[in-house]
């Protein structure tokens, strides 16, 4: 998938002057942070269970390579098949294969934000195979041809009249005196067309939140139920992952599974929490003939033994994004790519290159929310810094304001020139401003003055006004202070 | 008891800025039986260099820091930013590999303090003698909050402060959008955050705005003016020494 992170700013823009888009971004925001909020609340131990899945997924990093051996080996002794692609394109070919070898000619789809990244939509309508996206937020995003704006809520840009005005674009023999004033309604119109492509598909299509290494299974929470159909209603399962969604056990993947609804939607579990191991054994009542799990590196393993190994932690929960006042001004197309949000800002450079998505780690006030909130405790702001650091070794920033960075370094290695220069220069900005509180506007400022005033300064620097005190000493006046070196 | 020996790390912005946080920083440390010491080896402790990616830059300031402060018993700073960035980040800049380098860092992050959570949570400063005609609503800066725990401790000594009413806005917690660099170089984002931010204040009516990190207050106070408001702006240790006669951030004298 292409990506637009370069053109953040053009496109934080654009988000910014979009009214239905800042309006369906505050009632979506607000929602999630008071159902998580909650949800943590209501069990104690949350913050220690925090630590434990920092841990579990440490460990299982730490032997990747043990635990993904292990898992394959588990998947084809249940009789199912693990592909291996190192970059999107062979995961895309393996998809395509399977299909193909199936005769298929419709594919229903989980939601799977990995999907996304390894491009399957279009490259299965290019050889002739429609995919159908079964996920009532990804519904009507293929129906938009757009991409998600968030992970696990892909149409957290839309409000309801958009949903309106996309059905009634879409299906055109629906009738006019439909109303859709509910959820309920939007659901329903929804469930009648997705029923029908659920019992026709020939292959379908999820993602995995979690693959349990014991026991080769793949495991995926729903709140739709969407999921479930999508995997046991066709001949065969295509379980989508990406390397480091793997995890040692069972009990494991329920400590996991313990964090990720309270931090995601605020449910202490989400509804359908599905756990597939092979395709249908002989007895079964149903199930897919057929189970294939396509594994993505695609850069991942780059991200091993660097400082951003501990990125590979994420289970893709979005707390990060709901709490984030960037991502709540601009929402997540702005972004550019199939991650946003502060675990995109690290993720995504991960992925597509620094010099692609350099904006990204920069977009950020390092208020550190996102941090606070991480159930697997990834340190995001000092990961986007290390992003920034990368980007300063290799010139990548802007000119301007590395010079501005470099005058400034110079001075503040130098206290005696520091003074000097401070003493002049705030002086000077202090006598301009002298009858005024605040600058309206000032040369070299237009970054701060477009959107606020800038206030003038007291006129003499701490440093001057401490040492004519100390001079004057003698009036023992307060405040005193002693002496510095 | 001999009086425990402060180094005010009076921060750049103050320094530049407002030097009257900087003595109402003095005034309360000493009338809580402190010696302050301003140490004049300092400009800035590195921030700016080490938020843009420039870890040379910021390793440098940090040695030059710590050179300078670490000769004292304690060190303080009217900042959550600043006093964070000593506590929380100077160790990370040091390699393991450099042992006393590192050490040193390590043993001035320990005692590093921010203004008001120094008074509250280690002099165990109860009650400040200082009034306030007004009422005032409190916002709390990121790095304060998130990395040294700073929330109650500035409410608590400004519930001493005489004829001081105190109204909390809504989401005191979230980010004014000032960021550092982050207000120059994403312009647009930060105006919208900061109206946003300028809104709920707004919406508490009180008459003051005070906080403990002046890269906020300059960035809340800025947008207040642009929007004509009158609520007055003021970093919080001016109002618990009681010093408040210089005009508020942003007005004129």
């Amino acid at each position: 998938m292409n990506s637009t992170s370069p053109q953040f700013k053009e496109n934080a823009r654009k988000a910014m002057a979009d009214a239905g888009l800042q309006k369906a971004l505050g009632t979506a925001k607000g929602a999630f942070l008071q159902r998580r909020a909650a949800a943590v609340a209501g069990l104690p131990e949350f913050e220690q269970l925090r630590n434990t899945a920092r841990d579990i997924k440490n460990h299982t990093l730490a032997n990747l390579d043990f635990y993904l051996e292990k898992f394959a080996e588990n998947v084809e002794r249940a009789g199912g098949h693990v592909h291996w692609c190192s970059t999107a394109e062979e995961a895309r070919a393996a998809v395509l294969e399977i299909c193909r070898k199936a005769n298929a000619k419709t594919v229903t789809k989980g939601k799977s934000i990995i999907s996304e990244e390894m491009g399957i939509n279009h490259h299965l309508e290019a050889h002739g195979i429609t995919p159908v996206e079964t996920d009532l937020g990804e519904y009507i995003i293929q129906l938009r041809g757009e991409i998600p704006s968030h992970i696990i809520a892909p149409a957290f840009h839309l409000n309801r009249e958009d949903w309106e005005a996309d059905f009634r674009r879409a299906h055109t023999d629906l009738d006019p005196d439909r109303v859709f004033h509910e959820r309920r309604d939007i659901l329903t119109e929804a469930r009648t067309r997705l029923r029908q492509k659920f019992l026709a598909a020939d292959v379908g299509i999820t993602g995995a939140n979690f693959l349990i290494a014991e026991t080769g299974s793949s495991v995926i929470v729903t709140n739709e139920g969407n999921g479930d159909l999508t995997q046991t209603l066709p001949r065969v399962h295509i379980a989508l992952a990406s390397i480091e969604k793997v995890v040692p056990t069972l009990e494991d993947a329920t400590s996991l599974l313990r964090v990720l609804a309270r931090s995601a939607t605020g449910q202490d579990f989400s509804v359908y929490t599905t756990f597939s191991t092979g395709g249908r054994r002989k007895g079964d009542l149903d199930g897919p003939e057929e189970y294939h799990v396509v594994l993505l590196d695609n850069g991942r393993s780059n991200m091993m033994g660097t400082e951003f190994q501990e990125m590979l932690r994420c289970i893709r929960c979005a707390a990060c994004m709901n709490h984030c006042p960037v991502y709540g001004t601009t929402g997540g197309h702005a972004y550019g790519w199939v991650y946003p949000g502060p675990m995109g800002s690290v993720l995504t450079p991960s992925l597509i290159g620094v010099k692609e998505a350099g904006h990204l780690p920069n977009a950020s006030t390092f208020c550190g929310r996102c941090e606070s909130v991480c159930p697997v405790k990834i340190p995001l702001p000092k990961l986007m810094r290390h992003w920034r650091e990368r980007e300063f070794e290799r010139h990548l920033q802007p000119g301007g304001v590395r010079t501005g960075l470099g005058i400034w370094a110079w001075f503040a290695k130098r206290p005696g020139m520091y003074r000097l220069a401070s003493r002049l220069g705030i002086g000077a900005l202090g006598w301009l401003g002298r009858k005024k509180g605040a600058f309206k506007s000032l040369p070299l400022a237009q970054g701060w003055t477009e959107g606020r005033d800038l206030p003038v300064p007291q006129g003499r620097t701490f440093m001057d006004e401490y040492a004519k005190r100390q001079r004057n000493h003698s009036d023992s006046r307060v405040p005193r202070g002693g002496a510095g070196r | 008891m001999s009086k425990p020996r402060i180094a005010l790390f009076v921060t750049c912005l103050v320094d530049l800025y407002r030097p009257s946080v900087g003595f109402a920083a003095i005034k309360l440390l000493e009338d809580a039986g402190c010696e302050v010491v301003v140490p004049l080896a300092q400009t800035c402790c590195g921030q700016p260099a080490f938020n843009s990616g420039d870890r040379a830059s910021a390793q440098e300031i940090a040695r030059q820091v710590i050179a300078a402060f670490l000769p004292y018993d304690y060190v303080v700073a009217p900042s959550g930013s600043c006093a964070g960035m000593i506590s929380h980040h100077y160790p990370g800049l040091f390699a393991e590999h450099d042992p006393e380098a590192r050490g040193q860092a390590e043993a001035l992050a320990a005692k590093t303090h921010e203004l008001t959570s120094f008074l509250t949570d280690v002099l165990k400063v109860r009650h400040v003698e200082a009034t306030y005609d007004g009422t005032v609503t409190y916002h709390d800066s990121c790095s304060g909050l998130r990395e040294l725990g700073v929330k109650a401790q500035p409410r608590r000594l400004l519930e001493s402060v005489q004829g001081l009413g105190l109204t909390e806005m809504a989401d005191s917690e979230i980010c004014c959008g000032f960021g550092g660099t982050f207000c120059v170089k994403y312009p647009e984002i930060s105006t919208r955050m900061v109206s946003d931010k300028v809104a709920n204040i707004t919406a508490t009516g009180a008459d003051t705005l005070l906080a403990g990190d002046l890269g906020c207050l300059l960035n809340m106070a800025g947008r207040l003016k642009r929007e004509g408001s009158t609520i007055r702006v003021r970093h919080v240790a001016e109002v618990l020494a009681g010093v408040a006669d210089a005009p508020p951030i942003g007005d004129a004298s």
